[in-house]
């Protein structure tokens, strides 16, 4: 039974790091109604300046987002704004070949200026502090990971549903050209949004690289399991993504139990079988 | 004053406005009247910025403002109120003119000031946008364009598919709104309203003004024939 309960917490953390990697492109779907092929790239890219900066500054993981958070920023704000406010709006077809080229042209620029060797974050005693409830044991580290994604998750639905900034996505999701005649100005408004969505990668990244050793060509496999979190949880629905990154998180852990090493199988497999018994994914919003 | 000088607007190999003269005084009420694909709804779009155009071809108070963005002809105070409402489903009534406000002017619209107005549109504040009725919707539409303060709004089609009710109804919330300085420009399918509402009138035609004057002493044969272009 403790083992059962371990595996079900375990898999709950997992997935509430893929439900980070997720929202940013759920956000960028909703809003600007285009995936972003190089999301898993950028979390990468993310990973590899919280290296830097530790190794620069000599600080620890969570210190280095002090830095990378408005780096990340910036640097979404700077994309949208050169390259991606081009293709958006437009059909389906062109953002994707863009951000398809910009996953290439990532990766290879990852791997030039870092090399191909397998890099992680060292968060010292942090990563191996735990504790046991009951027979349980729950580390300290995922656990905080956990929390920090609830709490992103809450507070980017509060700003949605509550702020001005909030009030400006909706009306653009809904309809951008009257947006623009209320004076949302959506060039700008665009590039705030994915500077914010690289903020979030940011934080996801830093989560990432210390449980997960990376290399520059780790990024479409995270593209995939925030792609399926995303679409699980179904299209434009925040917390539907929150509960996909769960499932798909459940669905590996679980495998992994079943045989290690098809963790991800598992979840890939879950996330076809859900699929095809809800193609609008488990929470879609109600088309009107 | 805000006016149009030799203003073309082209939808890609299209031209829709060929060398349009077009004016409205400050406080002023000014119809366009037309057949659909006149280029009456072109000429409001070119105005606010939505179909892009040379600088020159738009002067308010005689410096030449074309071409630039919905949010900076806002601030400058000019307006476009869309054909068929277009209020965002996912907001509420109330955060639908919350927007505009926030993104708009200040002056003595203020969205407490409009939910006085309309005790409905204060009932139902809470509640999401489309869930109104066609002719609250529209109450909700206008409020939401003079939240932003406007001097000069432009207001497509306001009475399509609304009953004579709720285009009375309509038609009284701007009338309270031109007593107190607003100019308008009405693009209204139904031409006795829009000489009734109006001082002056523009008959356009496949993009060119072919006929205007006092909408008072408009002869109603002209202005027929101008309209269906015999």
């Amino acid at each position: 039974m403790a083992v059962f309960i371990e595996t079900l917490l375990n898999g709950l953390m997992l997935g509430a790091l893929y439900a980070l990697f997720g929202m940013g492109l759920s956000l960028s779907l909703g809003v600007m109604k285009m995936i972003n092929i190089a999301h898993g790239d950028l979390i990468v890219l993310g990973a590899y300046l919280c290296s830097t900066v530790m190794q620069l500054a000599g600080v620890g993981p969570f210190a280095s987002l002090l830095a990378v958070v408005p780096l990340m920023f910036g640097i979404g704000y700077v994309l949208q704004r050169a390259l991606l406010n081009r293709v958006a709006g437009k059909a389906a077809l062109s953002p994707l070949l863009l951000t398809f080229g910009l996953s290439i042209v990532a990766q290879n620029i990852l791997q030039e200026v870092f090399t191909a060797d397998t890099r992680s974050l060292q968060a010292g005693d942090l990563a191996l502090q735990g504790f046991t409830v009951g027979g349980v044991s729950v580390g300290v580290l995922p656990l905080l990971s956990t929390v920090l994604s609830v709490l992103i998750f809450a507070g980017t639905g509060w700003l949605i549903g509550h702020s001005h900034l909030g009030r400006q996505a909706r009306a653009v999701a809904d309809d951008p050209g009257t947006a623009r005649l209320v004076g949302v100005n959506d060039r700008h408004f665009f590039a705030l949004v994915t500077g914010f969505v690289l903020a979030v990668i940011a934080l996801a990244a830093v989560m990432y690289g210390i449980r997960t050793p990376f290399t520059p060509t780790a990024g479409p496999e995270r593209l995939l399991f925030s792609f399926e979190a995303v679409v699980l949880g179904g299209l434009g629905n925040l917390w539907g993504t929150f509960i996909g990154g769960l499932v798909i998180g459940l669905a590996q852990v679980f495998g992994t139990q079943l045989s290690s090493g098809l963790g991800p199988f598992f979840g890939h497999l879950l996330f076809l079988v859900v699929l095809l018994a809800r193609p609008q994914g488990l929470f879609a919003r109600v088309q009107r | 004053m805000l006016r149009t000088e030799r203003l073309n607007a082209h939808y890609g190999q299209f031209q829709a406005l060929f060398e349009l003269d077009f004016q409205v005084k400050p406080g002023e009420t000014v119809s366009l009247i037309g057949a659909n694909g006149a280029g009456k709804s072109t000429l409001l779009r070119s105005i606010v910025g939505s179909v892009r155009v040379r600088r020159d071809g738009v002067l308010l108070n005689e410096t030449a403002v074309g071409g630039d963005s919905e949010r900076k002809q806002l601030e400058r105070g000019i307006a476009l109120l869309p054909e068929g409402r277009r209020l965002f489903p996912s907001l509420t009534v109330r955060e639908n003119l919350q927007l505009a406000a926030r993104n708009g002017r200040p002056g003595p619209w203020t969205v407490d000031r409009l939910m006085r107005e309309f005790p409905v549109m204060q009932a139902f504040q809470h509640r999401p946008a489309t869930a109104l009725s066609g002719g609250q919707q529209q109450l909700v539409a206008l409020s939401r364009a003079l939240a932003g303060n406007p001097a000069y709004l432009l207001c497509d089609e306001i009475s399509l598919g609304l009953s004579p009710i709720a285009v009375n109804e309509v038609y009284q919330l701007l009338g309270r709104a031109r007593n107190e300085g607003l100019a308008v420009v009405l693009v209204e399918q139904n031409v006795k309203r829009a000489l009734a509402e109006s001082e002056r009138y523009y008959c356009i035609q496949k993009g060119r003004v072919v006929l205007q004057g006092a909408s008072k002493t408009a002869n109603h044969n002209q202005v027929a024939q101008a309209y269906f272009g015999l």
